[in-house]
């Protein structure tokens, strides 16, 4: 039950929200993400002792054979952790800001939330798919409304991408339902098909470029740098935070285990891309001027080696990404939470006009600079451990792609330092002079994920051990 | 509860619902001699459509399994009654949306609602014909109807072109079905559809022609491509009010018919091969043709215009598969459609300027007209969580199944994906442009209405099980 609780909070808060006025939807917001939070705690503890009771399931569409079925395994318990603290921090971040209609804000965001919850949690490939696109409209509505000034284009290529990518995922659902000997979207059935190589092969694509177009990587990527320029900050927090996790999830619970020959067949092809993706995005990222494009190409270096580190398909790689979704999640929302104090106090993103805000500024600058530290996976930091278990798992499988990929950490260092050396040192210029520091609410935020920074990366058993029973699930199909 | 004439083998069981509809039909007829408020006329017609629409219900839970054949004529089944059913509902829903709208287009405000009852009775003839002369006379009986509707706005040029164009048309290819049935009872003896019953044995060279030729005739009907020239014009030029309907339930009696002819006579192995690949064809055409030229327009009604085509290629799937997921699919696909489409053009028509400019700012003026529109956009989409989804989830999944279409599924998908730009160029204009669109006062009446059929749209997206039980 704390499962459909889970789903259920986001849902009726994100609903009731439409309807309040004034600061409601702000508070509103607060409490069902904190609500949200302990419910997942509850579910973490509840998984240590009893994993099956997190488990529900009723009839949704008989005559499909379809049934509203979710559960939660370690992967599942993880993924919903980062979901609740990435919202959590999102409204505490932006807790003093007013946005246009706030009460339309709070609820897309709260639906949204339900969705991303849904999708970490369906047990059911037609209610996955339900949830998959739930997660999506909401965003849509966000960036279009409330972002940049080429929004709306941007915003619906954006969508036209991911839903042209989720339908084709959907015609293969449909054809592994009607293989299935039941006729059942359960994850249990579709786990036990065991089709033909042939078959496997070309339903792998089918699959693979929703999730593809979702991550992004190479050469889908095209839709990601722009929406994140353009978006209303907290809406990249989230987007980048959490849903690209939606992406890597979907390969690791409905691909490998599905169709573990087809994945084994292409594994070469997709690490190739990823690769290249990595080492594409970062030589991008470090021409870039502008701040949030920087992040975003940085973002795609980073999914490009989580996506090799799949496919690599070994015990050390499978814990390293699950691991990396949760810390690269929370990093990334870091950088974010430090792009929008900066952004709402000078209006400028250009990395140019920037510098000496350390001067002004000296405890926003220390965050930023562990939070890059983070993200490019200095040791003791949680990036670390992540990328460590990639790296180890990806030389298991080939020495010279993981050879490449680690190019991918120098070039990571380069953009990173030129970025904070560009914002943080240097003279202060009359702009950047008048940076205010930090106030409470973004104190608070910016502490709580340097806390989880420094804890994971000194001690990271608890979030191995959580998700080392999906590594074995799939290590073990695969 | 059942209203039985018994005159020995004249038994009109189980069939109210028929006899109500085209008896309302001649009823409001004179009506429309003695009442002049209009107003009370439409009520009038909501209260005669109610009528039949419970009477449909209640053959539909009394029906005790299998079906029943009526002279030779006629078959009253659990799945016509259904389909019938979804039909009247819409058709209510039209009534109570769209029914103030027709004192607008002219005088004769009684006569349209008449013609409309005689649209009803021919679908309801058409979902449940065993002869094919019951065919002939159930698709004349839905088109003559709508040549008149079409030129009910006597003044408008455009009007009268419409109605001239679409008689012309349709003439025409009433005739290539009557040529049709001709040659196929001329190879096989029989006008009724069970004895015809093509599956096994050699093929008479006429009935392939026949087939061709039947084929060739309902695709004009419901607009496939390409025998669909007629449609964006008589669409456009028809008064709005009547668009809504032709685009809508009527589309859908045409696409029972087919579904129903080709279901029960010409399917098995032999004789599906002769036709399924020009169908296929057919269905593919019409879903490149009408999701690329809807991306061109620039008048949402023309724009509902091509989209009904497109969405008529989807609902020809469903003929292509002819599996019990393809039937089971036209009936949530009429039903999505219909309400999704009625609903768009309620919202279209109070709003004064037709063009996409014309919905800019929406949202801001008239939130519910906004959110209206988008469910039933999202739900024309295929969005999950509107009824739209899952219309196309089983007609896709209906293909699928069938075996060797692959490639057609795959390009229905990639014109989903395309139709999304051209529905969601409104949802923009509304939700993301300034402007200050006029918009025509509407009642509380109309508000309630329009939040039903959100909720339609929404609970048969959320649990198409309420109408797939009773399939």
């Amino acid at each position: 039950m704390l499962t459909v609780l889970l789903i259920l909070i986001p849902l009726v808060t994100g609903l009731l929200t439409f309807g309040l006025k004034g600061s409601g939807p702000k508070v509103l917001g607060l409490i069902s993400s904190l609500a949200s939070l302990a419910v997942v705690l509850g579910a973490l503890f509840q998984f240590r002792a009893a994993p099956d009771t997190l488990h529900f399931a009723v009839n949704w569409i008989p005559q499909l054979g379809s049934q509203f079925n979710v559960g939660l395994d370690g992967m599942g318990v993880m993924l919903c952790l980062l979901t609740a603290i990435a919202f959590l921090l999102v409204f505490i971040t932006i807790f003093n800001r007013t946005y246009e209609n706030q009460s339309s804000f709070y609820g897309l965001m709260l639906l949204s939330q339900a969705g991303l919850v849904g999708v970490f949690t369906a047990y059911d490939a037609l209610l996955f798919y339900v949830f998959w696109e739930l997660a999506l409209i909401p965003v849509y509505f966000l960036c279009s409304m409330w972002g940049g000034e080429k929004r709306v284009p941007v915003t619906f290529k954006f969508f036209v991408y991911t839903f042209a990518g989720s339908l084709l995922m959907l015609v293969g659902i449909i054809y592994l339902y009607l293989q299935s000997p039941d006729k059942s979207f359960s994850y249990a059935t579709f786990t036990s098909l065991n089709l033909p190589v042939k078959e496997q092969s070309w339903l792998f694509w089918l699959l693979f470029v929703a999730f593809a177009i979702k991550m992004p990587i190479f050469p889908f990527h095209t839709w990601q740098p722009d929406t994140y320029e353009q978006s209303p900050t907290p809406v990249t927090m989230i987007l980048s935070g959490v849903m690209v996790k939606m992406g890597l999830f979907g390969v690791i619970r409905w691909l490998l285990p599905v169709l573990p020959q087809g994945a084994f067949m292409w594994a070469d092809v997709v690490m190739v891309l990823s690769v290249i993706g990595i080492i594409y995005a970062s030589c991008i990222a470090i021409v870039q001027t502008d701040f949030k494009r920087l992040i975003a190409y940085s973002s795609i270096a980073h999914i490009g080696l989580m996506c090799a580190a799949i496919f690599a398909n070994n015990e050390q790689s499978l814990q390293g990404i699950q691991v990396q979704m949760f810390n690269h999640g929370i990093n990334i929302i870091g950088l974010w939470i430090v792009v929008e104090i900066i952004q709402s106090r000078l209006n400028v993103k250009n990395l140019d006009e920037l510098g000496g805000i350390a001067q002004v500024a000296p405890r926003l600058s220390i965050f930023l600079v562990i939070i890059s530290l983070a993200n490019i996976a200095l040791p003791l930091t949680n990036g670390f451990v992540g990328e460590f278990l990639m790296f180890s798992g990806l030389f298991q499988y080939n020495m010279w792609l993981m050879g490449v990929a680690g190019l991918g950490i120098i070039l990571a260092a380069v953009y990173t330092l030129n970025m904070l050396q560009k914002v943080i040192f240097g003279e202060s210029n009359a702009l950047t002079a008048t940076t205010t520091d930090l106030q409470n609410s973004e104190l608070l935020a910016l502490s709580l994920i340097v806390g989880v920074i420094l804890v994971l990366g000194v001690y990271p058993k608890p979030m191995l051990d959580l998700v080392s029973s999906t590594t074995e699930l799939v290590n073990k199909v695969f | 509860m059942q209203w039985t004439m018994d005159y020995g083998p004249w038994t009109f069981k189980n069939m109210n619902a028929l006899i109500s509809t085209a008896l309302s039909g001649v009823v409001l007829m004179f009506v429309g001699l003695f009442v002049s408020n209009r107003q009370r006329i439409k009520y009038f017609a909501i209260a005669l459509v109610l009528v039949a629409f419970v009477a449909n219900l209640l053959e539909l839970s009394t029906l005790q399994g299998g079906s029943q054949t009526l002279f030779g004529m006629l078959e009253i089944s659990k799945f016509g009654l259904l389909f019938n059913a979804v039909m009247l509902g819409a058709t209510l829903l039209y009534f109570m949306l769209c029914g103030s709208e027709f004192e607008k287009v002219g005088e004769h405000v009684a006569d349209y609602f008449a013609l409309i009852f005689f649209i009803l009775s021919g679908i309801m003839l058409a979902s449940g014909f065993s002869s094919l002369l019951m065919l002939f006379l159930a698709i004349e009986i839905i088109s003559i109807p709508q040549y008149i509707l079409a030129g009910a706005d006597k003044k408008n040029l455009k009007s009268n072109e419409a109605s001239l164009k679409y008689f012309l048309m349709g003439s025409f290819s009433t005739g290539i079905l009557l040529m049709g049935i001709a040659l196929i009872y001329g190879a096989s003896g029989t006008f009724n559809i069970n004895e015809l019953a093509l599956g096994t044995g050699e093929l008479h060279p006429l009935t392939i022609g026949g087939i061709m030729l039947l084929i060739f005739a309902l695709a004009f009907k419901v607009s496939a491509v390409p025998f669909h020239f007629w449609t964006p014009d008589v669409y456009d030029g028809s008064p709005t009010v009547f668009t809504a309907f032709m685009a809508t339930v009527v589309k859908a009696g045409g696409f029972i018919a087919f579904l129903r002819l080709f279901h029960v006579s010409f399917t098995g192995g032999a004789i599906s091969q002769h036709w399924l690949l020009v169908l296929a064809i057919i269905a593919a055409a019409t879903l490149v043709m009408g999701n690329l030229t809807a991306v061109f327009q620039q008048s949402v009604k023309r724009m509902l215009a091509y989209s009904s085509i497109a969405q008529a290629g989807f609902m020809l799937l469903a003929v292509i598969a002819l599996n019990e997921t393809a039937t089971q699919g036209i009936i949530l696909y009429a039903a999505a459609y219909s309400v999704a489409t009625i609903g768009m053009f309620g919202v279209l028509m109070k709003v004064k300027d037709y063009t996409f400019e014309g919905f800019n700012g929406l949202a801001r003026k008239q939130p519910l007209l906004a959110l209206a529109a988008t469910i039933f956009l999202f739900s024309l989409a295929g969005i999950p969580l509107t009824a739209g989804f899952f219309a196309k989830y089983f007609v896709l999944s209906a293909v699928v199944q069938q075996g060797n279409l692959l490639w057609l599924v795959i390009l229905a998908v990639i014109c989903a994906a395309i139709s999304v730009y051209y529905y969601f160029r409104v949802i923009m204009a509304m939700y993301f442009k300034a402007g200050e669109p006029e918009v025509a006062p509407f009642s509380p009446a109309f508000k309630t209405v329009l939040i039903i059929a959100i909720i339609i749209v929404i609970v048969l997206g959320v649990y198409p099980g309420v109408l797939l039980q009773w399939a």
